[in-house]
């Protein structure tokens, strides 16, 4: 690990503020992420800004009949709270599918969704990674890739987006509310928050330097049944292979794209009346193979169409 | 020396008066393990505060250090020196065996400019802080001229040789007994490279006492980790007092030293103050031994009713450029068949990969994922069921060397097992069984797992307070080993447990051969009773001897042991009172045993059989182990929650081999792809349903005096064979190539 300096802020305008102004700022939140990428050195960032005891952890209802949950609220606590689990169960399935009791204590929702991928090669400094150190290639490409993207990836990073939690929230409409470093607060559909990678994989969200992401706002939930469902290799603790979300009509991909994937094709299809099959084929028509990792087309279009007929109630 | 036939006498622990014997005794350093104050090797609390040492591992996987720059390391803060191959303290050359009867030879940390694997430590930064040394690791930059390694197993097949001085081993005709055989079995099975994976990673902290090294670290053999150090540092043997008290897992990983310990010991004597070194999860993966991969051809030939005709298992396997280690993944299947035709052996292949080395069950973890899935396989094709098949083919002596068997008692385990797991209720036709989204499938697999005895010496001594101390050189790598060496130790010497001491995992006591080969609690155990009546003896001849004992005049051959009182007939006092009064400073005595030389005229094993549910969700191939039972012939059982333990830690690492465990290799890097435990997946509490082991209530006379056999490599033996046919069982398909992930599952269940 680098060395360096660390200050814990003191509301999120002076957090802001100072991660505009200092060079090579991060936020720190619940830091299981964060901190294992400095140990390894793959972040190297001169100076931590400690969000983690900012007063944003409460979960509200809003008027319109959702939930505004802040961004420091942890996993266990949103997962846990009884609102959520009687209107919005798939947030919580989907983040009890991710880490274990102990990272779901201190990991945050902010923190959640802007994890890094778990790609082996961004792990291994050894490795060449665009992400990593942009120019230097992509070890995962011609590598052993079975778990990389099947949707929207590019020469350039084939990784994929781990969170559980991001794949719900995606289904479930939600937006996203920061503060940018000039004390204007945004807010917009979570859904545009991550990008695809296009040449720049180390970018991964539209993200301004120094924006602080406050909270993510749920709509009221919508009709119908809510299912999440997660394929992996050992039965907890591990990053999937493939997952996805259903909400209603809404139906939102994870593990298969540099970003939380909302399966827009497969929504239009079912909404025309399509069976939960014809829908998933549908979306996955533009999935791609890499490598290893054509068995996850397969895959994902079994899983969607089984999540969505268990939402439907008809399986 | 000593015959088998003397075994069977009578002795304290087969008498078992006090019952201890088989009891499921609490683990005796528990309390200290589970409130973390038992210190494991980094965590020793040395006579002066401590510098830091960290590796760093090399980034190409064969080639040659061309240039070193060190200057950022060595300025960065805290940093006291900054070691490569360029500015090392002299050692040994590698394999130096100055004193002819060391157990190993010398293991020269950073010796050349030659990198021949990806993770050799190629560089050494001692710092002020773990964090400063880390920081400074970092800096240190080496330029490599890199050759391209070779390291694709599977590309190089063709190109395996006879492992150096082996032979396959041919009885009958082979090749004419399978081509004549009614029905036939020719299948290949792949199991990919495994790390140990222990909980504590390799780790040492030194420093000097004069000309004394002294080290703590974490191995499972002390004599070797002590010698050769010591013939690495050109010292005497005696100049290094080593020490292994807690040991948090080993498996064969731990069987030797690494770098940790040479340059913990260099770097305290360069700077004349303790230093601990220790490998990062990371580094562990590749720094240390792995279990190599194997693709394993397997031939059966039978007739219509099931007899086997031929069998053959032939195994392909590699090892590093300049190792010799060969998976010997044949072996097992040499005991466990009847065939008149058989035909087993090994091909080995020289990679640039870490070194290949012993892991858990070495041999049979591997081997018995292929033979026992093919004998379900046979069994289905003759529409037999697979414990009839296995009845069908048990031998009456060892089918190759015709020597007896000690005690076998397979044939149990498999008709007990199935009895208590419900076998009838499998449908032998595959995906019949349903559970809600799961498909539901049996299996089963055999056990075997040879047993071993290798020779060891204790000491025993017995203080003025009637208190036990047994000393051994022996380690407990999360076994058991002290808490049966306590419990023989009391049953000896009639004393309550809480009067004995256990003192183990130190160079300077009766040197025993440590924890490997599931030869631990056999080998430890029987020294142990050796020692222990020769304290018998010692104290029954002071109590004869002493005027002031009741027991005065003896005859000294005549008394008893019990509850810390020692009688004859109705004369009897205290064991306190007796040494407190007639050797007040104690007794201490020494024991040795060796195996009988007869010991080889018997054919020896532990067995076993596992049974397995399994759920496999047809949607996704994904595979969870829902129940399993294993019924184990494993001779007395010393302490039952030990064993139970052993025998269960290997079935659920059975589970791992054929569900989620195993290293894939880069080959244009020469390096493992997953290298921490979110990526290399072991079980976790949610992959593990109802899962039991069973003892059978044996003792092998013909084993040691004891009649005890080893538990800690038997549990895995089979167990993942018995998933790989609960699997097929569910959903009707055969994946050969472990782990079984959903991937491969769900590939051959659309393909079908
Ligand atoms: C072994 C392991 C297994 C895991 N398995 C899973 C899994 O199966 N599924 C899953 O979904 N996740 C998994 N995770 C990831 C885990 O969910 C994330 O580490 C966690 O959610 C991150 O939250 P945090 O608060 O600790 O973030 P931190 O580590 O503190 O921060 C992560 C990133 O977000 C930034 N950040 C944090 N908060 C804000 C904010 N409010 N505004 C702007 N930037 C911010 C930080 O600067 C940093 O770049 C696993 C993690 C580990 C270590
Ligand atoms: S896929 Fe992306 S993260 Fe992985 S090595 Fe390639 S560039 Fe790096």
């Amino acid at each position: 690990m680098r060395p360096f300096t660390y200050e814990r802020a003191r509301d999120p305008q002076a957090a802001v503020k100072a991660a505009a102004e200092t060079p090579g700022a991060r936020f720190l939140a619940g830091g299981t992420n964060l901190l294992d990428l400095m140990k390894l050195e793959i972040e190297r960032p001169q100076h931590l800004i400690d969000v983690g005891r900012l007063p944003l952890g409460q979960v509200e209802e809003t008027p319109e009949g959702g939930l505004r949950i802040g961004s420091m609220a942890s996993n266990t606590a949103l997962a846990a709270d009884a609102r959520v689990r009687s209107r919005y169960p798939v947030l919580t399935q989907a983040i009890v599918a991710g880490g274990s009791p102990q990272l779901r204590n201190k990991a945050t929702t902010g923190g959640n969704l802007l994890q890094r991928t778990r790609c082996a090669y961004f792990y291994d400094t050894s490795k060449p990674c665009n992400k990593r150190e942009p120019g230097s290639g992509c070890g995962a490409l011609e590598g052993l890739n079975r778990n990389a993207a099947i949707l929207g990836a590019s020469h350039a990073c084939i990784a994929t987006h781990p969170s559980d939690m991001a794949v719900a929230l995606v289904a479930l409409d939600a937006r996203v509310e920061t503060l940018a470093p000039d004390g204007d607060a945004r807010e917009f559909p979570l859904m545009e928050l991550h990008r695809l990678p296009g040449e720049t994989p180390e970018v991964e969200t539209h993200l301004i330097r120094g924006e602080l992401i406050t909270a993510v706002v749920l709509p009221p939930p919508p009709e119908g049944g809510q299912v999440y469902r997660k394929v992996r290799d050992r039965a907890s603790y591990a990053a999937g292979l493939a997952s996805v979300a259903v909400a209603g009509g809404r139906v939102a991909l994870g593990m298969v794209a540099h970003k939380p994937w909302r399966a827009a094709e497969a929504e239009a299809a079912l909404a025309g009346g399509a069976s939960p099959e014809a829908a998933m084929d549908a979306e996955l028509a533009s999935a791609s193979e890499t490598g290893r990792n054509g068995f996850k087309i397969t895959l994902t279009a079994r899983l969607g169409a089984a999540a969505i007929a268990e939402a439907k109630g008809t399986r | 020396m000593s015959s088998v036939a003397d075994y069977a006498l009578p002795n304290p622990v087969t008498d078992n008066r006090s019952g201890l014997i088989g009891k499921g005794v609490d683990r005796y350093e528990g309390p200290l393990k589970v409130t973390g104050s038992a210190p494991y090797a980094y965590e020793v609390t040395p006579p002066s505060p401590p510098a830091y040492g960290v590796m760093v591992p090399a980034t190409i996987a064969c080639g040659r250090i061309i240039a070193v720059d060190a200057k950022a390391a060595e300025a960065s803060p805290g940093v006291a020196a900054v070691w490569t191959h360029l500015n090392a303290p002299e050692q040994a050359p590698r394999g130096t065996r100055v004193h002819p009867r060391s157990t190993a030879p010398s293991r020269p940390v950073l010796e050349d400019d030659r990198v021949r694997f990806f993770g050799q430590p190629v560089a050494f930064v001692l710092a002020d802080t773990l964090e400063n040394a880390q920081a400074a690791a970092h800096l240190v930059q080496l330029t490599y001229e890199e050759q391209t390694p070779d390291v694709d197993f599977h590309g190089q097949l063709a190109k395996a040789e006879q492992p150096p001085g082996e032979e396959d081993v041919e009885i009958g005709d082979f090749a004419n007994g399978f081509a004549q055989s009614p029905a036939k079995l020719d299948e290949t099975w792949c199991t990919p490279i495994q790390n140990h994976c222990q909980m504590e990673p390799c780790a040492s902290i030194a420093w000097w006492d004069g000309e004394t090294c002294v080290v703590h670290t974490s191995v499972q053999m002390v004599k070797p980790a002590q010698h050769g150090l010591a013939e690495t540092l050109k010292i005497d043997r005696d100049a290094v007092h080593l020490m292994t008290r807690y040991i948090g897992g080993g498996f064969g990983g731990k069987g030797q030293t690494y770098d940790d310990i040479t340059l913990a010991a260099l770097g305290a004597r360069f700077l004349g103050r303790p230093v601990k070194v220790a490998y990062s999860r990371q580094h562990m993966m590749h720094g240390t031994i792995h279990r190599p991969a194997t693709v394993q051809r397997v031939r059966l030939g039978a007739t219509k009713d099931g007899q086997l005709t031929a069998m053959s298992i032939m195994t392909t396997t590699h090892c590093q450029r300049d190792g010799h280690f060969t998976e010997h993944a044949s072996n097992f299947a040499r005991s466990l068949y009847a065939a008149p035709n058989r035909l087993t052996g090994h091909r080995l292949i020289h990679l640039d990969l870490p070194g290949a080395g012993p892991m858990r069950a070495p041999g049979e973890a591997s081997g018995m994922l292929s033979l026992e899935c093919a004998m379900d396989e046979l069994a289905e094709a003759l529409g037999m069921d697979p414990i009839e098949l296995r009845i069908k083919n048990e031998p009456e002596v060892d089918p190759e060397t015709g020597k007896p068997f000690s005690l076998r008692q397979l044939v149990r385990c498999m008709r007990e097992g199935a009895q208590l797991f419900g076998w009838d209720r499998r449908n032998p036709r595959p995906g019949q069984a349903r559970d809600g989204r799961w498909m539901v499938g049996m299996g089963m697999a055999a056990a075997i797992r040879g047993n071993f005895l290798l020779p060891a010496k204790a000491s025993f001594s017995v203080d003025r307070h009637g208190v036990i101390t047994v000393r051994q050189g022996m380690t407990d790598i999360g076994t058991g080993s002290y808490t049966v060496l306590a419990q023989i130790a009391a049953e000896t010497l009639g004393v309550p447990l809480a009067d004995v001491r256990v003192e183990i995992g130190d160079s300077e006591l009766p040197p025993a051969p440590g924890s490997g080969g599931q030869f631990g609690a056999a080998t430890a155990g029987s020294a142990a009773l050796a020692a222990g009546m020769n304290l018998r003896k010692a104290i029954a001849d002071l109590a004869a001897n002493d005027p002031g004992s009741p027991l005065h005049g003896g005859p000294a051959e005549a008394v008893t042991f019990q509850d810390g009182v020692i009688a004859i007939a109705n004369r009897s006092e205290s064991l306190a009172s007796l040494i407190a009064r007639a050797a007040p400073e104690g007794l201490t005595v020494e024991g040795e045993h060796r195996p009988a030389a007869d010991a080889r005229n018997w054919s020896q094993h532990t067995y076993g059989a596992h049974f397995c549910e399994v759920g496999v969700d047809p949607v996704t191939g994904e595979t969870r182990m829902r129940r399993m039972l294993g019924v184990f012939a494993a001779g007395r059982i010393i302490n039952y929650k030990t064993a139970r333990s052993q025998l269960t830690g290997g079935m659920i690492w059975g589970v791992a081999s054929a569900l989620t465990e195993g290293n894939a290799v880069d080959p244009r890097y020469g390096s493992l792809v997953n290298q921490d435990l979110a990526s290399y997946l072991v079980p976790v509490q949610a992959d593990i349903g109802e899962l039991d082991a069973i003892m059978l209530d044996e003792a092998d006379d013909k084993a040691n005096p004891l009649g005890i056999k080893g538990v800690g490599e038997l549990g895995i033996s089979g167990a993942g064979a018995a998933v790989a046919n609960a699997i097929y069982n569910a959903v009707g398909v055969r994946v050969r190539d472990y782990p079984i992930t959903p991937d491969k599952l769900l590939g051959a269940m659309l393909a079908r």
